[in-house]
């Protein structure tokens, strides 16, 4: 799709310094779908699904890695998951950890 | 789009303006988005979130929208209307431009969406969520004067109402007869939800009642779960009729309230028609619905492979392996808003993973679910291998009342992070 713009347009954006910052730090892979289900803490009544914005990277890391190979119950995070490798967890626990 | 006008685009484009917000890191202009469901509402919130800069106006015709989610429990007496209903005031504080009308023609090429009373809103970039329209041609008899006899209830409202007050209305002994369709179609587990929700209304409510469930399928969602609930909470109340049992309806009677399958025919004290359906009917109209009636996708922007410049995001969208759900329809909508404004600042989009779960409920405390993973592969979103799947078959009896606990977090959480 980048086919839409000319050439010049960008090799103006390939400069260092003109690219968006926010395009950087913006969600990674998978990480948006999370908030179908875990709201901000405070956002919902009696939520029996945990919160996750803000949780510290390790942590979370952790808990994949345990639903993941079964060493820790689940209802339906054992599924979600194996659908996501060990580097693509660690990108979204880091993204979600910036969150509140 | 023609080599020319693609030459005309771009010299819009490159307007001073434009260039001026490239370099402030900010995506030029303009994207109408039509349809305020759990697609087109996250979308048009999560343009904005992503880039301020962004016009984001929102095309929606009624003034409140109800929701599909949790309306069997409506239809089953379990649950208020009140309950399914979200405004779009969080919407306008987020900076949308609420338009209630209705779009009824799309100039692909002018970039211009044209409403019904003439409004007519030009797009850099169009997201279209139009959900889903009955195919009113689609099954013999069933026209909608025939579904104020015989509801299909498949779009939350008037319809969903009608069917609670019929099975209020209706005297204990009364055969129930649901008609539910084949593949593809919204919801591939609601139909199912449903009947189960149905059955807890008649054996507690009118016991000696039955529901007969015809279907022009011989497998459906979470199917095992839902079939192993039904024989322990609902036996000699709800009867599945699979299509290789004749369970295909290929007529019906509104008048006699008659449903005519390949087998025999069946007259209902209460019938509920789930008919064939299709892309919402603006898809169409703009020349981004194919010939099965959908709109078929790029997996990785859902940009449409008819029309460039238009995205199709929810029900209405060829999305591969990812089911018609309102999880799918949010999840989709907020990986293609950050598709639309990368392609607006000429940056490439990032591959995406998506994700979708879906709860049921077969009766008050007892819930199920379904889960899937999925990435882009050869043009299409497909299953992550060994990832998503069911509940377990034999989960003990807490599991399912934390899934039925889940269902209802859910819910909550999508509608405030959709509407809220």
């Amino acid at each position: 799709m980048t086919g839409r713009l000319p050439r010049t347009v960008l090799a103006v954006l390939a400069l260092g310094g003109l690219v968006p910052p926010a395009s950087a730090a913006g969600p990674p892979p998978g990480a948006t779908s999370c908030s179908g289900c875990h709201a901000p803490a405070g956002r919902v009544a009696a939520p029996s699904i945990p919160p996750i914005n803000g949780l510290p990277a390790a942590d979370l890391v952790r808990a994949m890695e345990a639903f993941r190979t079964g060493g820790q119950p689940a209802t339906v995070m054992d599924r979600i998951a194996r659908g996501f490798t060990a580097d693509e967890t660690r990108a979204i626990a880091q993204w979600l950890e910036a969150l509140r | 789009m023609t080599a020319v006008r693609r030459r005309a685009v771009l010299g819009g484009m490159l307007a001073t303006p434009f260039l001026s917000r490239l370099a402030s890191g900010q995506a030029a202009g303009r994207v109408v988005v039509v349809g305020g469901g759990f697609a087109g509402a996250t979308a048009a919130r999560a343009l904005r979130r992503a880039d301020p800069a962004l016009a984001v106006t929102l095309v929606e015709a009624s003034p409140a929208y109800l929701a599909c989610p949790f309306s069997n429990e409506v239809i089953a007496g379990l649950r208020d209307m009140d309950g399914q209903r979200f405004g779009y005031d969080g919407l306008a504080a987020d900076g949308v431009a609420v338009v209630h009308g209705t779009a009824r023609a799309v100039d692909p090429a002018a970039r211009r969406v044209e409403l019904a009373d003439g409004t007519v809103l030009p797009y850099d970039r169009l997201v279209m969520a139009p959900g889903i329209d009955i195919r009113w041609d689609g099954l013999d008899g069933y026209d909608e004067a025939a579904a104020q006899r015989m509801p299909h209830a498949w779009k939350a409202g008037a319809q969903t109402l009608l069917l609670r007050r019929q099975l209020e209305a209706m005297e204990d002994g009364g055969l129930v007869v649901m008609a539910a369709p084949a593949n593809p179609f919204r919801c591939p587990p609601g139909p199912y939800e449903r009947a189960s929700l149905i059955a807890h209304y008649l054996k507690t409510r009118k016991p000696r009642s039955k529901l007969l469930l015809l279907d022009a399928k011989d497998a459906f969602s979470k199917q095992r779960l839902f079939t192993d609930a039904w024989a322990r909470l609902y036996p000699g109340i709800l009867e599945w009729v699979p299509l290789s049992q004749g369970g295909k309806t290929v007529r019906v009677d509104a008048a006699n309230l008659t449903l005519e399958t390949e087998f025999g025919s069946h007259t209902a004290a209460v019938a509920n028609v789930i008919p064939p359906q299709k892309a919402g009917a603006i898809a169409a109209a703009a020349g981004v619905a194919d010939r099965t009636g959908w709109c078929p996708i790029d997996p990785v922007t859902f940009e449409s492979r008819l029309q460039p410049g238009i995205h199709v995001l929810g029900d209405a969208a060829l999305a591969g392996a990812m089911p018609k759900s309102a999880f799918a329809a949010n999840a989709q909508a907020k990986v293609a808003a950050l598709a639309v404004v990368a392609m607006l600042r000429g940056e490439a989009p990032t591959e995406p993973r998506l994700v979708n779960t879906c709860y049921s409920l077969v009766g008050p405390g007892y819930g199920i679910s379904i889960a899937g993973v999925y990435r882009p592969r050869n043009g299409v979103l497909t299953d992550i291998e060994g990832a998503g799947g069911t509940s377990p078959a034999d989960a003990p009896p807490e599991i399912r009342e934390l899934e039925a606990d889940h269902a209802a977090t859910w819910f909550r959480t999508i509608t405030a992070e959709t509407f809220g």
